[in-house]
């Protein structure tokens, strides 16, 4: 039971003091004795055989020590491993060498490495190598890729395709068959475009080994150190108990931080093979350029629908474009976190869809801040707008009629998963409250004003949060689990600190789990410090991504504490000469039922746990425990988001007026993180709709290689956002939440669009890709006027 | 993102720093905020071998009236210039630019003369200059000379300084009664600079167009007059439907640039639309 308020308070975030006041530690504020500094020389070609490499001017450079090829590292490093190899996909994983060592395959791609005793003379001499290329014809669009006579970038994929992979779910051409006997069909193509992380901390690795003892130690910006520790020790082959992974302060990662690239295995080798230190930072061009994209999805889509409404069936078809190899987790994001939440919260009985990744000669894509899920409620989003207009129908009544009912959970979809709990309409009512919804639609009816016209878009998500079960992810090809580890140690003097295999790097689980042990244990929360980041000091654990810190990490943590508060009970119960039965444990105090004055505070038992002088029988010395959290379902948190908007028909200019999320997480720890969290994903899945895209020319130069071009989003480009919620709990995870790091992400992308959308339903408009450039916006009007 | 390794000296004179790029020639950039040649100096475009920073000249950054002109120093920033009371009274449009050049940081650091000099055609105040007809006063190796906006922005990133000359002051005019300017501009949600940016000074009467110039940057290779509109305007009736027309000239004659933001068509079009909105902006305001 609760016996503080801490749990559900909005309590300020403890990392915030030493990130505003600049006292964190990120990798690059390290220095060791006798650092020396790399710079990774990179292809500036998108396809091209190397034809030779000269680094004999580099190599004079004053202050350089070492420079290093693809052909220097190929019998020490192994190839840098994809490790989700998702089944029955024909899945091809071509070798992804640390740096190339005959072609380079991505303007960007590493072919050698240049090491001296300062990055200035590292990043002068990096320019001294010489690299004869022979260029290649390339190819940067996934459906070009695809096609016949495309280039062909990796001998082991044949056609550029890395896999084919489809769900199917009910009778979607009988679905078909009938919806188009009796009923209507809508078909899109939609393109989701290729987005930049942009993480503010760019990507820095410092390695030292230390050839007396084997001992390898990273300093590294990883979302997830001991997956990094495992896929170091492949790459390396040094053994993984001599490996330590320290991820400092990280400076947000979206995903982006999640992959073993292969800089950091060139690093730790660079670091090895001369006896010093190496640190090597990236910066912001390098970051564009090397570090993954996220989305790239091309897809083609049909919904089949009743004339009432009623969705009976989807199919179709994507191309997603994996980029120049296979990222750590790239194939599992346009399949099993994409095509199985292609149903979205509606309760659709058929499904068939297929996706192909291919290669092409740009960068690796692979999960960026919602991962397959917002590319998926995209798709589905757009359709059910799609079929409303076409219909004529409201766009939240065509959502009402379709929404899985509450009485229908745990729910099974087409796709296979099963729902655990969601109640969606109840969040729909209140989003289209708090938006003025009908009000709204009441002033569109007059016109526009001004050449402004007026455009509502609705989103109404569910999404797959908290990953996740591992026979799961063992099921789906995920080369891990994804459970979670907690320790919760008390010390003698009553403070607590707690140890979490999850690495958050911003998003306040120092807050959040601090909050859920101070629950537990009644303790004060300053008393409590949270651990993290750290393959020496934590046992195991699987990272920080997915939605799964506070949902399986946070779970182990209230596990964890549950089994010190148990022992504390049984010492207690023994100091206090009562049966444990008998016992009360309030906001920190043990005391026998109807004697609250004689007590002994949770302080008292740490230390007589520590003291052992008078412990129970068979009870042993110290208070701690350990959990290993393995959850037995996802959990699928959901909502509701409007859009307002104003496009001037004059310049084709989009201005959001208004921006309402309802959203439901279960249970919430801290009102004002997860706040933050939705204003964060709003942002992010905003700016997708308007201003991003990575671009890249027909010869694969990145012509959005700066934030000077490529647009990220900033503060006054928003309006004030409203957020409310509503609270399902989550029946299976110990603490009833469900994740919130991506649903701002995941709904607003749609909802944007859909408000665009919709001020140009005047024009006939039906469907524009993004991002909703003026440009855009002015040729789609244009084109429509003069029809 | 490392720049090149270069040589850094601060003068403490106009003549001292003259006598450094003579001394040095093409080997030698000028800083003066740091905001158009340092990225570009990141990006390892420009390597120079010297960097002369004037921003340690005393007396470079003031903002003065006599009689009827203001003389802006070079160096006064942005943000400075945004804030000026005086400017704000005599020659508004000069702070309305200000205003909406990239962001806080660029405009405490970035200088009126470092932007001039460098003529980005998407910086913001070469419209407002040529509107302004102001006069940009160099001093090199010869001495003093004016140089009239108009003769000022040769090309893309390239001015009528010679060599070794130095912005010192810009000279604006004080903007009387019955005369309205305006700045509006598209910005590009990436960078800040303007797609399209149109500076207006309009001088109105009984509900007529009496003269008016119009600065536009960001549409062609460099900042120009849009002369055809003018002609268009002058004596006519400040109407929408008038002015709209008057505005569609706005990209007339000039190489209207395209780029992956704004393809050439539809950055033409902005112009129209902003030229139009920026004259009917500056005309409500010719009281």
């Amino acid at each position: 039971m609760a016996v503080t308020k801490l749990f559900g308070a909005s309590i300020k975030r403890r990392e915030d003091p030493r990130l505003i006041t600049g006292m964190a530690t990120y990798t690059d504020d390290l220095t060791l004795p006798g650092m020396a500094y790399a710079q990774i020389v990179r292809s500036p070609h998108a396809h091209a055989r190397i034809v030779r490499i000269d680094a004999a001017a580099a190599r004079r450079h004053p202050g350089v020590v070492a420079v290093f090829t693809g052909r220097d590292l190929a019998g020490a490093l192994k190839p840098i491993p994809t490790a989700w190899l998702i089944p029955n996909a024909d899945l091809k994983t071509p070798p992804h060498p640390p740096l190339a060592v005959d072609t380079v395959r991505y303007a960007g791609d590493g072919v050698a490495v240049v090491v001296a005793t300062d990055r200035y003379a590292a990043r002068d001499a990096a320019q001294l190598v010489e690299v004869t290329y022979e260029p290649l014809p390339a190819v940067v669009d996934q459906i070009t890729a695809a096609g016949p006579g495309a280039p062909q970038i990796h001998a082991e994929a044949p056609g550029n395709l890395a896999f084919r992979w489809a769900v199917q779910g009910g009778d979607a051409g009988a679905a078909f068959a009938e919806a188009q006997r009796d009923g209507v069909v809508v078909s899109q193509r939609f393109v989701n475009q290729r987005l930049i992380p942009n993480a503010i901390e760019t990507r820095s690795v410092l390695a030292r080994y230390n050839s007396g003892s084997g001992e390898l130690t990273v300093w590294y910006t990883t979302q997830n150190p001991h997956i990094a520790r495992f896929l170091m020790s492949v790459v390396t082959g040094i053994p993984e108990q001599k490996i330590r992974i320290i991820a400092p302060e990280v400076g947000g990662g979206f995903g982006s931080k999640i992959p073993f690239y292969p800089d950091e295995a060139v690093v730790a080798f660079c670091a090895r093979a001369i006896g010093r230190p190496v640190k090597w930072t990236e910066d912001r061009r390098e970051n564009y350029l090397a570090t993954i994209h996220g989305r790239d999805h091309i897809t083609d889509l049909e919904l089949a629908a009743r004339t009432d409404g009623t969705v009976t069936g989807i199919r179709g078809k994507t191309w997603a474009n994996l980029g120049a190899y296979l990222s750590t987790a790239a194939p599992g994001i346009p399949t099993i976190l994409h095509g199985l939440m292609l149903p979205g919260c509606y309760a659709i009985p058929n499904l068939s869809y297929e996706v192909q990744g291919v290669f092409t000669n740009t960068a690796p894509v692979d999960a960026y801040r919602g991962a397959g899920r917002p590319e998926a409620t995209y798709l589905i989003e757009r359709m059910m707008d799609l079929l409303a207009a076409r219909l004529g129908m409201d766009p939240a009544e065509v959502r009402r009629k379709n929404f899985i009912p509450p009485d229908r959970f745990p729910y099974t979809t087409a796709a296979g998963l099963q729902y655990d709990s969601g109640n969606y309409t109840p969040a729909l009512e209140r989003a289209l409250e708090a938006a003025e919804y009908r009000r709204l639609r009441s002033v569109q009816q007059q016109g526009p004003k001004d050449n402004r016209y007026l455009g509502i878009g609705l989103s109404t998500y569910v999404e797959i949060c908290g990953l996740g079960p591992s026979a799961v992810a063992g099921a789906v090809g995920f080369q891990g689990g994804l459970w979670e580890s907690a320790t919760v140690r008390l010390h003698p003097t009553g403070k607590a600190t707690v140890f979490t295999g999850t690495s958050p790097h911003g998003q306040g689980e120092e807050t959040t789990f601090a909050q859920i042990v101070a629950e537990e244990l009644g303790l004060p929360i300053d008393d409590i410090e949270v651990v993290h980041g750290d393959t020496g000091s934590i046992s195991m654990g699987w990272g920080t991504y997915g939605s799964r810190t506070t949902v399986v990490g946070g779970a182990a943590i209230a596990l964890a504490a549950r089994r010190v508060r148990d022992k504390a009970t049984k010492i207690a119960a023994h100091l206090l000469e009562a049966a444990e039965s008998d016992l009360v444990f309030d906001r920190g105090r043990f005391y026998v039922r109807g004697s609250p004055d004689r007590a002994k505070s949770i302080q008292d038992v740490t230390l007589q746990a520590y003291l052992a002088w008078n412990l129970p029988a068979g009870v042993e010395p110290s208070l701690e425990a350990s959990a290993y959290y393995d959850p037995s379902n996802f959990t699928f948190p959901f909502g509701a988001h409007v859009a307002v908007v104003k496009v001037d028909a004059e310049t084709g200019e989009v201005e959001l007026r208004r921006y309402v999320a309802v959203d439901d997480c279960g249970r919430v720890i801290n009102p004002m993180i997860v706040d933050g969290q939705v204003h964060g994903g709003l942002v992010q899945g905003i700016a997708q709709a308007l201003w991003e895209g990575a671009a890249y020319s027909a010869e694969g130069q990145l012509l959005t290689g700066s934030m000077a071009d490529y647009a990220v989003p900033r503060a006054h480009m928003f309006p004030r956002f409203v957020t409310g919620r509503t609270e399902t709990p989550s029946p299976h995870n110990p603490l009833g939440v469900k994740g919130v790091g991506e649903t701002g992400t995941i709904a607003s992308t749609p909802a944007i669009v859909n408000a665009v959308v919709d001020a140009l339903r005047p024009f006939g408009i039906t469907h524009l890709d993004m991002p909703l450039t003026p440009e855009r916006v002015w040729t789609a009007i244009r084109t429509h006027a003069r029809r | 993102m490392i720049p090149a390794a270069f040589e850094y000296v601060a003068p403490t004179s106009v003549q001292e720093a003259i006598a450094l790029l003579q001394q040095h020639g093409d080997e030698a950039k000028v800083l003066a905020g740091g905001h158009s040649l340092l990225p570009i100096m990141k990006f390892r475009l420009a390597q120079p071998k010297l960097v002369v920073d004037i921003g340690r000249i005393p007396g470079l950054d003031g903002i003065a009236r006599s009689g009827d002109t203001i003389t802006i120093g070079a160096l006064a920033t942005h943000d400075a210039v945004e804030r000026s009371g005086l400017l704000r009274e005599h020659c508004p449009l000069l702070p309305e630019t200000a205003s909406v050049i990239g962001d806080m940081q660029v405009r405490n650091r970035g200088t009126i003369g470092g932007s001039l000099a460098h003529a980005d055609p998407a910086a913001d105040y070469p419209g407002a200059v040529l509107a302004l007809d102001a006069e940009i006063v160099a001093r090199g190796p010869g001495g003093t000379r004016t140089i009239p906006a108009r003769d000022f922005f040769v090309e893309m990133l390239t001015t009528a300084l010679q060599p070794a000359e130095l912005i010192t002051e810009v000279r604006v005019p004080v903007i009387g009664k019955g005369t309205g300017t305006a700045y509006v501009k598209h910005a590009h949600p990436a960078s800040g600079y303007a797609v399209v940016g149109v500076a207006v000074v309009l001088e109105a009467g009984g509900g007529t167009c009496r003269r008016c110039a119009i600065g536009i940057n960001g549409v062609a290779g460099k900042a120009y007059r849009a002369t055809a509109v003018e002609r268009a305007l002058a004596g006519r009736a400040l109407d929408e439907k008038t002015v709209a027309a008057a505005a569609a000239h706005a990209a007339d004659g000039v190489d209207v640039q395209g780029d992956l933001y704004a393809s050439s068509d539809f950055r033409a079009h902005l112009a129209s639309v902003y030229t139009k909105r920026a004259v009917l902006l500056a005309a409500s305001r010719a009281g």
